[in-house]
């Protein structure tokens, strides 16, 4: 059975394909995009909405800046969005900590921000605080953290409501969305491509952005790509909502506008298991009451797991297939800080425009010495 | 103000023990949990939700949470989980649970 052509056909929708989706619809494109099946998994549906720069690409400088862009660029983003679904996607960037109990892993940490802080100049800042004088500013911090690292660069949204105001968006400015559109096949045929979903319906398009998240290695072999993925488990608690704000934002702890308190940040290599496991939350809670002891009281209403896309390398792919120039790979863990990008300046480097970002340092060529291994 | 409860009391009452609820004195047939006892003894809203919408017991077998209440200062209590004892201190939450516990006003 077949159903219509596009123009250009995204393969996957979430985040990233969606981010990626509105910038060519903005850009004059016609666009449809494929979304996976329910119980596909989905990053997009269980990752922590943190808009992140500390720590990003300290010993990659294109990834640092790319991620220091995108960054500067999310308050455009988010009013965009609000503009054009109504909705508000509950952008905070007032900065953001990382809480360390650990005095070898806080002064590595300090020195990664200080390699981070050479490459972006003045485009960056941090603060390395000691314990005591974090509990002097922030008097409920417990005595077992030994310091930490602060920028006031970062931020966070609410995750959820991010996918659903893209998918709104992507609506709104014409394109189409098939969703339980689980792509099994992707071949390249006569300047276009023929897709093939599960329930055997095909669709052609004459291009295509593969932005499959963890579904993106079972189809990029067959167009030319040698990016593969693969899954990192995280697991995050989430508590009874709070009637007061938590005094401070950090990439392990933060409090959902909603009221909520989310607990996370571990990483675990389980294959495509996105189970939780108690060990997991019990470390994640005892952490959280060693930052915050008046946590300790607070109840966890919900726990999962989730898995993270992550590239060989951990950094994001932009590539066009060396077979099929018409198809293009899009993957990175970090889908939410990067979306006000993906969803401008790539659309440009995808449509080949003149004045398109050089993402040649995000290509998978660097990938090619460990192939050949 | 009060509405009248819904919820009628059996003829022949057990034994009855004395609890608050926010301060005033409520008597509760022995036996029943928190929210029937919220509910025997009025049909007023047990909580405010976040946003302020009330809400009062619903499924009374522990699934819906919406008979949150405060138990003797221990916040976002389900009332049809707890049994009623004599003394116990009741107070409605209003909106979500505070950091450190307590009471709920505004």
């Amino acid at each position: 059975m077949a159903s219509g052509t596009s123009d250009i056909a995204i393969i996957g929708g979430g985040v990233v394909g969606l981010s990626t989706a509105l910038g060519l619809l903005r850009s004059g494109r016609q666009v449809t995009v494929f979304d996976g099946a329910d119980m596909d998994l989905r990053a997009s549906q269980g990752n922590f909405g943190l808009v992140w720069l500390q720590g990003k690409g300290a010993d990659f400088a294109p990834y640092a800046e790319w991620t220091r862009d995108a960054v500067a660029a999310w308050p455009d983003f988010a009013g965009g969005l609000k503009d054009l679904t109504g909705t508000d996607v509950a952008l905070d960037q007032s900065g953001g900590f990382e809480f360390f109990t650990d005095s070898e892993e806080f002064s590595d940490f300090a020195a990664a921000l200080g390699r981070q802080q050479a490459v972006l100049g003045n485009r960056f800042s941090h603060e390395i605080v000691s314990g005591d004088d974090l509990r002097r500013s922030h008097p409920g911090i417990g005595p077992d953290v030994v310091g930490a690292s602060f920028c006031p660069l970062d931020g966070h949204v609410n995750p959820l409501r991010l996918l659903q105001v893209l998918r709104c968006a992507v609506l709104g400015a014409g394109g189409r969305l098939v969703t339980d559109a689980h792509v099994v096949d992707v071949q390249a045929s006569g300047g276009g491509f023929d897709l093939t979903l599960r329930d055997a319906t095909r669709v052609t398009a004459e291009r295509i952005v593969l932005c499959a998240g963890l579904g993106t290695s079972a189809l990029a072999g067959k167009l030319g790509f040698r990016t593969r993925v693969r899954p990192q488990r995280g697991e995050l608690l989430i508590t009874e909502k709070l009637a007061e704000r938590l005094p401070f934002l950090s990439s392990t702890i933060r409090q959902v506008d909603e009221g909520g308190v989310q607990i996370g940040g571990t990483k675990a290599d389980a294959g495509p298991d996105d189970s939780e496991t108690l060990e997991v939350m019990a470390g994640l809670a005892r952490h959280a009451v060693q930052v915050f002891p008046a946590l300790a009281d607070v109840r966890v209403v919900r726990a999962w797991g989730a898995l993270r896309v992550m590239s060989p390398d951990g950094y994001p792919v932009y590539a066009r297939s060396r077979l099929h120039p018409d198809a293009h790979l899009v993957t990175c863990h970090s889908g939410v800080t990067l979306a006000p990008l993906h969803a401008t300046a790539l659309a440009d480097w995808i449509n080949g425009s003149v004045d398109a970002p050089n993402l040649e340092a995000f290509d998978e060529n660097r990938f090619a010495l460990s192939d050949a291994a | 103000m009060k509405i009248a409860s819904r919820f009628l009391t059996p003829p022949e009452p057990a034994a009855t023990i004395q609890l608050t609820l926010d301060g005033e004195p409520v008597t509760a047939r022995a036996g029943d949990t928190v929210a029937a006892a919220l509910l025997a003894h009025s049909g007023d809203a047990s909580r405010l939700t976040a946003r302020g919408a009330p809400r009062t017991a619903f499924c009374m077998m522990g699934v819906c949470f919406d008979c949150l209440v405060e138990v003797d200062g221990r916040p976002n209590c389900q009332g049809c989980m707890v049994q009623v004892r004599d003394g116990m201190v009741l107070r409605r939450q209003r909106g979500p649970r505070k950091l450190m516990g307590g009471a709920q006003d505004a």
